[in-house]
C-alpha cells in the first residue's frame, strides 16, 4: 500500500518539475522574442459610411442624439490609416508559439448600441468576455460556419447582466450580430498565434514573435486579405505595411 | 358553507364587472377611420357577454343558496318547462344573439379586410425580421424595387436586399426604421417577413395582422390623429420578441413631405 | 345493442410486483399510473408558472437555486428573455398534453370507463399498457430537453413554423430542443391513439348485460366522445410533428418558405408553407380544447347528480350537446388564425361555426343550472369543485363571444385576453373537473376518504385565487397587453405592471393551495378513514362493486343492468337511489331503455 503512495508522490514531483520547467522556459523565450510592426492604409478616399437609424430603440437613439452613428465597415483615420484590420502570422509558426495566448481576457463591449471594438482579435481557445454598458437588452448572435467546428450561440444580455464568457475552437472570421438592434454588427477574428488589430492611425504591433521567417496576413472585413513575407531576428523587429483598396 | 359560496360567487361576479364598467384599464384610444365599427362591435359584445355572465353567475349562486338546504322530507322538483324549454331558450336567445353579433361583426371585418385599398392610397412596405421592423417608401417613381434575399445585409444597412446599382426602381426607394404616415390619408401597408412569423399591431390603429414568411399580405387603414404610437410584434418570433417594436409617426401632410425629403437625403 | 357479457380481455390476476404495479395490464392500475404522471407533470408545470409569474412581476428578483436548472438561462438566478420563453413553452406543453389530456381523460377514463360499462377490462389490455408507457417515455423525452444543448424550445406550445423548423439559427432551443419537443408529442400521440382505440371499443363492444348506450353514465359518454375526438385529432398532430422533425433532420422544407434570411444568411430551405403548420396544428388544437374539457363536463355532471339526488333535466340533451361540441370543434379551428394571413373570407367562414358552438355550450350550462333547481344539493369538496367548474366554465365561455368574432379579434388576438380565456375555460375549469373527480372517486380508487376540511380549504383558495389570477388577464388584454412578453417595456404597457404584480401574488397563493391538495392526496392514501363500497350512495356500476374493485372489477359474477344510471329520488322506490344493478321494479316514465 505504502509503495503505491510513494509512487504517486514521485510522479507528482516529476509532473511539478516538468511544469515548472515549462513555465521558466517560456519566460526565457519571451525575453528573446521580437515583434512585427507596420501600418495599414486605405488607397483612395474613404468610402461613404451610411448613417444608422436607431429609431427602433429610444435608448439607442438618445445615446447618439448629438453624435450620429455610422456603419463601421471601413474606419479610416487621418492620412488614410485603416482601423480594424487584423494582422496575424499565417505561416511559419512553431506549434508552441501558435498555441500561446495572452493572459488577460479580451473584452467585447456593447456600448451605445454599437460593438466596442468592432473587430475583436482572438486566438483559438482564448477566453473572452462579452459585456454590456447599455440600459437596453442586447442579444449576441455570432454565426460561424458549422463546418469549422465552431459552435454558434445566441444569448440575450439584459442591462446589468453578468459578462458572457466564451471561446472559439477553430480559426475563423466570425460575424456577430445583435438581432434586437440589427445594425449592430461586429467580428470575432479567431486566428492561431500572435496577432494585432490596427488602430485608427492604421498602425499595429504584433509582439512575442520568436525569430524566424513568416507569412503575415492582414484581413479586413470587406476588402479581404493580403499577405507578406516577414523575417524577424531574435529580439528584433520585422515590418510589414499593407494598403487596401475599398471594394 | 353553501350560502357563503353563493355570496362569494356574486361578489366575484360583481368585482369582475367593476373594472370593465369603470373603464379602469380601457382599450387604447382609437385613431383610425374603421376603428369605430370595431369598438361598437366590441361594446355590443361586452353588453351581451356581460349580461350573460352576470345572469348565469347570479342564477348559479341563487340556486346554490336556495337548494343546498332542503327541509327534511322535501321532494326534488323539476325545472318548470323541463329540458325542452331550456333548449328552446338557448337556441332562441343565444342563437339570435350570436347570429346578430356574427352578421353585424361582418361589417367591421369587411371594412378592413374585404374592401380594396383606394387607388390613391399611400403605399408603404414593412419588413419584419428578428427583431425589428423596417419600412420602405417607393420614392418619386412610385415603384418598389425588387428584394434580393441574398443581398440582404444588415451589416451594410441594406435591410431589404436592394440592388441600387442595377435595379432602376430601387434607386429612389427610401428605407427607414420608423414609420411616418400622413394623417387622414389611406395607407396601403404591404407586409413582408424576412425570416419567421411576426405580427404588426398598433392598438390605436385597430390593426393587427401577422406576417407570413413566403407570402406577402397587405392591409389598409387611415389614421386620423397626429401623434407618435408604438408598433409591437404579437407573434412569438424568438428571444427578442418582447423587444420587437417600432414607432408610428402620424404627421400632417407638410411634416410628412418634409420627413420624406429628409429621409431621401439620408439614403 | 348487444347484451354482451365481456367476452374479451381475459387475463388472470398478476402475482409478481412488476406485473401488478409497473407493467400492469389492469386498466385500474394504468389509470392510477396516468394519474400519478399527471400529478407529477402538474407540479412541474405549476412550478414553471411560478417562476414565470415572479419574473413578470419583479423582473430582477433572484429566485434562489434557479441557476441550477440552467446556468446560462438564469445567470445570477434571474431569467434571461430566452429562458423565460423556454419555460413558458414547457409550461404550456406539459399542462396541455401531460395534465389536461392525461388526467381527466386517460387517468379517470381508464379507471372507470370499463367499470361503468360493466366490463372486466379494456378489450386490448396490452395496447392499454403500451399507451401509458409510451406516454411516460414521451414525458421524459420532453423533460430531457431541459438538460441538452441550449435547453428546451422557446417556440411556445403552438410551435409556429418557420421559427420551429429552421433550427438553432432561430434562437436557443430551436435545434435539438424542438426535435425533442416534436418527438415527445409524436410519442404522446401514439399513446393517446392507442388509448382512444381502447375507449371506443370498450364503450361499443364491452358493455354488460342490460347496459344499453343510453344507460351509460354521462362520464362514460364524455370519455367516449373524447376518445373519438382523440382518435381523429392526434392522428393529425402526429404526422405534423413527424414532418417538423424531418424539416430538422432530413433537410426537408414542409414548413419553411423560400428565401428566408437570418443574420444576413439565406436559409437552405425552399418551397414550404408556413401556414400549413398552423392548419395542421389547430385542426388538432381546437378539438384538444374539448378533449380537455368534455371529460370534465362528464365528471361534473356525474358528481353533481349524485350530490343533488336527482338526475339531469335530460340525460340525452347533455349527451347530444357534448357530441355537438365534438363535431363542431373540427369546424371552428380557424378562429385561432383570423389574423394569420389566411384568406379573410375564410375567417368569416370559421367565425360562424365558432359562434354556433356557444349554443351547445349554453345548453350544457343551462342543463346544469336547470337541474340544480329543486335539487337537494349536498355541499362537499367534490360538489364544490363541480359548482366551481360551472362558474369557471361560464366565465371562460363568455369571453369566447369576443374571440369568435374576427373584427374584435383584431384587437384581442395574441393578448392576455386570450390567455385569460383559455386558462379559465380549459385550464382552471378542467383542473376543477379533475379535483371534483379526485375527491369523488378517491374512496373507490383507494378505499379511503380524503380529508374534507383540507379539501374545502383547497377549494376556497383555488376558487377565489383562480379568479384573482385570470380575471385581470382579460383587463390586460383589453388594454392591449401582448402575451408571451417577458418584460413590458412599451410605453403603453408600463401602467399595467401593477396588475401583473397583483396577479403574481395571487398565483403564488393559489399555487400554495395546490400543495394542500397534494398533501391531502398522499396523507389520505395511507392514513385516510377506511370507506365503504358506496360512500356517496351513488347508482352507477362503480358503486356496486367492492372497494377497491377486484382484479376483474366485479368478482365472480358480472353485473346485469336494469336501470338507467341516475335513478335518484324516484317516487315509490324503496330508497332515494336505485342502483343500476338493482332488479327492483320502479315506475319512472323518464327512464332510459
Amino acid at each position: 500500500m505504502s509503495k503505491r503512495y510513494n509512487f504517486a508522490a514521485v510522479l507528482s514531483a516529476v509532473v511539478l518539475i516538468c511544469c515548472g520547467a515549462l513555465i521558466l522556459n517560456q519566460n526565457v523565450n519571451a525575453a528573446g522574442e521580437g515583434k512585427i510592426t507596420g501600418t495599414v492604409k486605405l488607397d483612395g478616399p474613404a468610402p461613404h459610411m451610411k448613417g444608422i437609424d436607431m429609431g427602433k430603440d429610444p435608448y439607442c437613439a438618445k445615446a447618439h442624439a448629438n453624435d450620429p452613428a455610422h456603419l463601421e465597415t471601413y474606419v479610416v483615420g487621418a492620412d488614410g490609416g485603416l482601423a480594424n484590420v487584423v494582422v496575424y502570422i499565417s505561416e511559419g509558426l512553431s506549434g508552441s508559439a501558435a498555441a500561446e495566448s495572452s493572459a488577460t481576457e479580451p473584452v467585447f463591449d456593447q456600448k451605445n448600441c454599437m460593438y466596442t471594438p468592432h473587430v475583436l482579435g482572438l486566438t483559438v481557445e482564448q477566453k473572452f468576455k462579452v459585456t454590456t454598458s447599455d440600459q437596453t437588452t442586447h442579444n449576441i448572435h455570432p454565426l460561424p460556419n458549422p463546418m469549422t467546428g465552431n459552435i454558434p450561440w445566441n444569448q440575450s444580455q439584459p442591462p446589468g447582466a453578468a459578462p458572457v464568457e466564451k471561446s472559439w475552437k477553430a480559426p475563423e472570421m466570425i460575424p456577430v450580430q445583435c438581432n434586437i438592434h440589427p445594425w449592430m454588427h461586429g467580428w470575432f477574428a479567431v486566428v492561431k498565434g500572435p496577432h494585432a488589430t490596427s488602430d485608427t492611425k492604421g498602425t499595429y504591433t504584433i509582439s512575442n514573435v520568436p525569430a524566424g521567417n513568416y507569412t503575415v496576413t492582414a484581413w479586413q472585413e470587406a476588402a479581404g486579405t493580403q499577405t507578406q513575407k516577414v523575417t524577424v531576428a531574435a529580439g528584433g523587429a520585422g515590418s510589414a505595411n499593407f494598403t487596401f483598396k475599398p471594394k | 358553507m353553501a350560502k357563503i359560496f353563493a355570496v362569494t360567487i356574486i361578489l366575484i361576479a360583481i368585482a369582475s364587472a367593476v373594472p370593465i364598467v369603470m373603464h379602469m384599464w380601457p382599450m387604447p384610444q382609437d385613431i383610425s377611420t374603421h376603428g369605430a365599427l370595431i369598438d361598437e362591435q366590441y361594446a355590443d359584445t361586452m353588453l351581451e357577454a356581460g349580461i350573460s355572465f352576470l345572469a348565469s353567475q347570479f342564477l348559479l349562486a341563487f340556486f346554490i343558496w336556495k337548494f343546498s338546504a332542503p327541509r327534511p322530507g322535501e321532494r326534488v322538483k323539476n325545472f318548470p318547462g323541463g329540458a325542452t324549454g331550456l333548449v328552446a331558450a338557448a337556441f332562441l336567445l343565444v342563437g339570435t344573439e350570436v347570429l346578430a353579433l356574427g352578421v353585424f361583426g361582418t361589417k367591421a371585418w369587411a371594412s378592413v379586410y374585404l374592401t380594396p385599398p383606394a387607388a390613391n392610397a399611400v403605399p408603404v412596405q414593412v419588413q419584419a425580421g428578428q427583431f425589428a421592423f423596417y419600412f420602405r417608401y417607393p420614392g418619386p417613381d412610385g415603384t418598389f424595387g425588387p428584394i434580393h434575399p441574398e443581398q440582404i445585409s444588415e451589416a451594410n444597412a441594406n435591410f431589404f436586399g436592394l440592388d441600387t446599382t442595377h435595379d432602376q426602381d430601387s434607386k429612389d426607394d427610401i428605407v427607414a426604421a420608423e414609420m411616418a404616415i400622413p394623417v387622414n390619408r389611406e395607407i396601403h401597408l404591404l407586409m413582408h417577413s424576412k425570416d419567421v412569423g411576426h405580427s404588426f399591431f398598433v392598438p390605436e390603429l385597430r390593426i393587427q395582422q401577422d406576417f407570413v414568411p413566403g407570402l406577402d399580405v397587405s392591409v389598409h387603414f387611415t389614421a386620423t390623429k397626429v401623434g407618435r404610437y408604438e408598433i409591437v410584434c404579437t407573434q412569438l418570433c424568438g428571444l427578442g420578441h418582447y423587444n420587437m417594436k417600432a414607432y408610428l409617426e402620424v404627421k400632417s401632410q407638410e411634416d410628412y413631405d418634409a420627413w420624406i425629403k429628409q429621409q431621401s437625403a439620408l439614403q | 345493442m348487444h347484451d354482451m357479457s365481456a367476452p374479451a380481455a381475459h387475463h388472470g390476476a398478476p402475482t409478481s410486483f412488476i406485473r401488478k404495479h409497473v407493467f400492469s395490464l389492469d386498466h385500474k392500475v394504468i389509470g392510477k399510473q396516468y394519474y400519478a404522471l399527471a400529478l407529477l407533470a402538474a407540479l412541474i408545470g405549476m412550478a414553471l408558472s411560478w417562476i414565470m409569474r415572479i419574473h413578470l412581476g419583479w423582473g430582477n428578483f433572484a429566485i434562489p437555486g434557479l441557476h441550477l436548472l440552467s446556468s446560462t438561462g438564469a445567470p445570477g438566478n434571474v431569467l434571461t428573455p430566452e429562458y423565460y420563453l423556454q419555460l413558458m413553452t414547457m409550461h404550456g406543453t406539459i399542462m396541455v398534453f401531460f395534465v389536461l389530456t392525461t388526467a381527466p381523460f386517460a387517468a379517470f377514463g381508464n379507471f372507470f370507463l370499463p367499470i361503468q360499462t360493466g366490463a372486466e377490462d379494456m378489450p386490448f389490455p396490452h395496447f392499454n399498457m403500451m399507451s401509458f408507457w409510451v406516454t411516460f417515455v414521451g414525458f421524459w423525452v420532453l423533460i430531457a430537453s431541459f438538460f441538452v444543448g441550449d435547453g428546451p424550445t422557446l417556440g411556445g406550445w403552438t410551435q409556429y413554423a418557420p421559427l420551429s423548423a429552421i433550427g438553432s439559427v432561430g434562437g436557443p432551443g430551436q435545434g435539438l430542443g424542438v426535435v425533442l419537443w416534436a418527438t415527445s408529442i409524436a410519442i404522446f400521440c401514439i399513446g393517446q391513439l392507442l388509448g382512444s382505440l381502447n375507449f371506443i371499443t370498450t364503450t361499443l363492444d364491452m358493455r354488460c348485460k342490460g347496459m344499453s348506450l343510453m344507460r351509460l353514465p354521462l362520464t362514460a359518454w364524455a370519455w367516449f366522445i373524447t376518445s373519438v375526438m382523440g382518435l381523429t385529432a392526434f392522428a393529425v398532430l402526429m404526422p405534423a410533428c413527424i414532418l417538423l422533425i424531418l424539416d430538422h433532420v432530413a433537410g426537408t422544407s414542409f414548413f419553411v418558405a423560400s428565401n428566408l434570411v437570418i443574420n444576413d444568411q439565406v436559409l437552405p430551405h425552399s418551397g414550404g408553407s408556413t401556414l400549413l403548420w398552423q392548419h395542421l396544428f389547430w385542426f388538432f388544437g381546437h378539438p384538444e380544447v374539448y378533449i380537455a374539457i368534455v371529460p370534465g363536463m362528464g365528471i361534473v355532471s356525474h358528481v353533481l347528480i349524485t350530490n343533488m339526488r336527482k338526475p339531469m333535466l335530460s340525460h340525452r340533451v347533455l349527451i347530444y350537446s357534448m357530441a355537438a361540441l365534438a363535431v363542431l370543434s373540427y369546424m371552428v379551428y380557424g378562429h385561432h388564425m383570423f389574423v394569420s394571413g389566411m384568406n379573410p373570407v375564410s375567417s368569416l367562414a370559421f367565425s360562424f361555426p365558432t359562434l354556433v358552438i356557444t349554443i351547445p355550450s349554453t345548453i350544457v350550462v343551462l342543463m346544469w343550472l336547470g337541474s340544480l333547481y329543486g335539487s337537494k344539493l349536498q355541499i362537499n369538496s367534490a360538489s364544490l369543485f363541480s359548482l366551481g367548474f360551472i362558474s369557471m366554465f361560464i366565465s371562460g365561455g363568455v369571453s369566447g363571444f369576443f374571440l369568435a368574432q374576427p373584427s374584435i379579434d383584431i384587437m384581442l388576438h395574441a393578448t392576455y385576453f386570450v390567455v385569460g380565456h383559455f386558462h379559465l375555460v380549459m385550464g382552471v375549469a378542467a383542473m376543477f373537473g379533475i379535483f371534483a373527480g379526485t375527491y369523488f372517486w378517491f374512496p373507490k380508487m383507494t378505499g379511503r376518504m380524503m380529508s374534507e376540511p383540507l379539501g374545502k380549504a383547497h377549494f376556497w383558495l383555488s376558487f377565489v385565487g383562480a379568479y384573482c389570477i385570470f380575471m385581470p388577464f382579460h383587463y390586460l388584454g383589453i388594454a392591449g397587453n401582448v402575451r408571451r412578453y417577458q418584460a413590458f417595456t412599451d410605453d403603453y404597457l408600463i401602467p399595467l405592471i401593477p396588475v401583473h404584480k397583483f396577479i403574481t401574488i395571487a398565483a403564488l397563493i393559489t399555487g400554495f393551495a395546490q400543495l394542500i391538495f397534494v398533501y391531502n392526496l398522499i396523507y389520505s392514501r395511507f392514513k385516510g378513514p377506511v370507506e365503504t363500497d358506496n360512500p356517496w350512495q351513488g347508482t352507477s356500476l362503480e358503486w356496486s362493486t367492492a372497494t377497491p374493485p377486484p382484479h376483474n372489477n366485479f368478482g365472480a359474477t358480472m353485473p346485469v343492468v336494469y336501470h338507467d344510471p341516475y335513478q335518484y329520488s324516484v317516487e315509490g322506490a324503496s330508497s332515494d337511489f336505485v342502483m343500476q344493478t338493482s332488479p327492483e321494479k320502479i315506475n319512472n316514465p323518464n327512464e332510459e331503455k
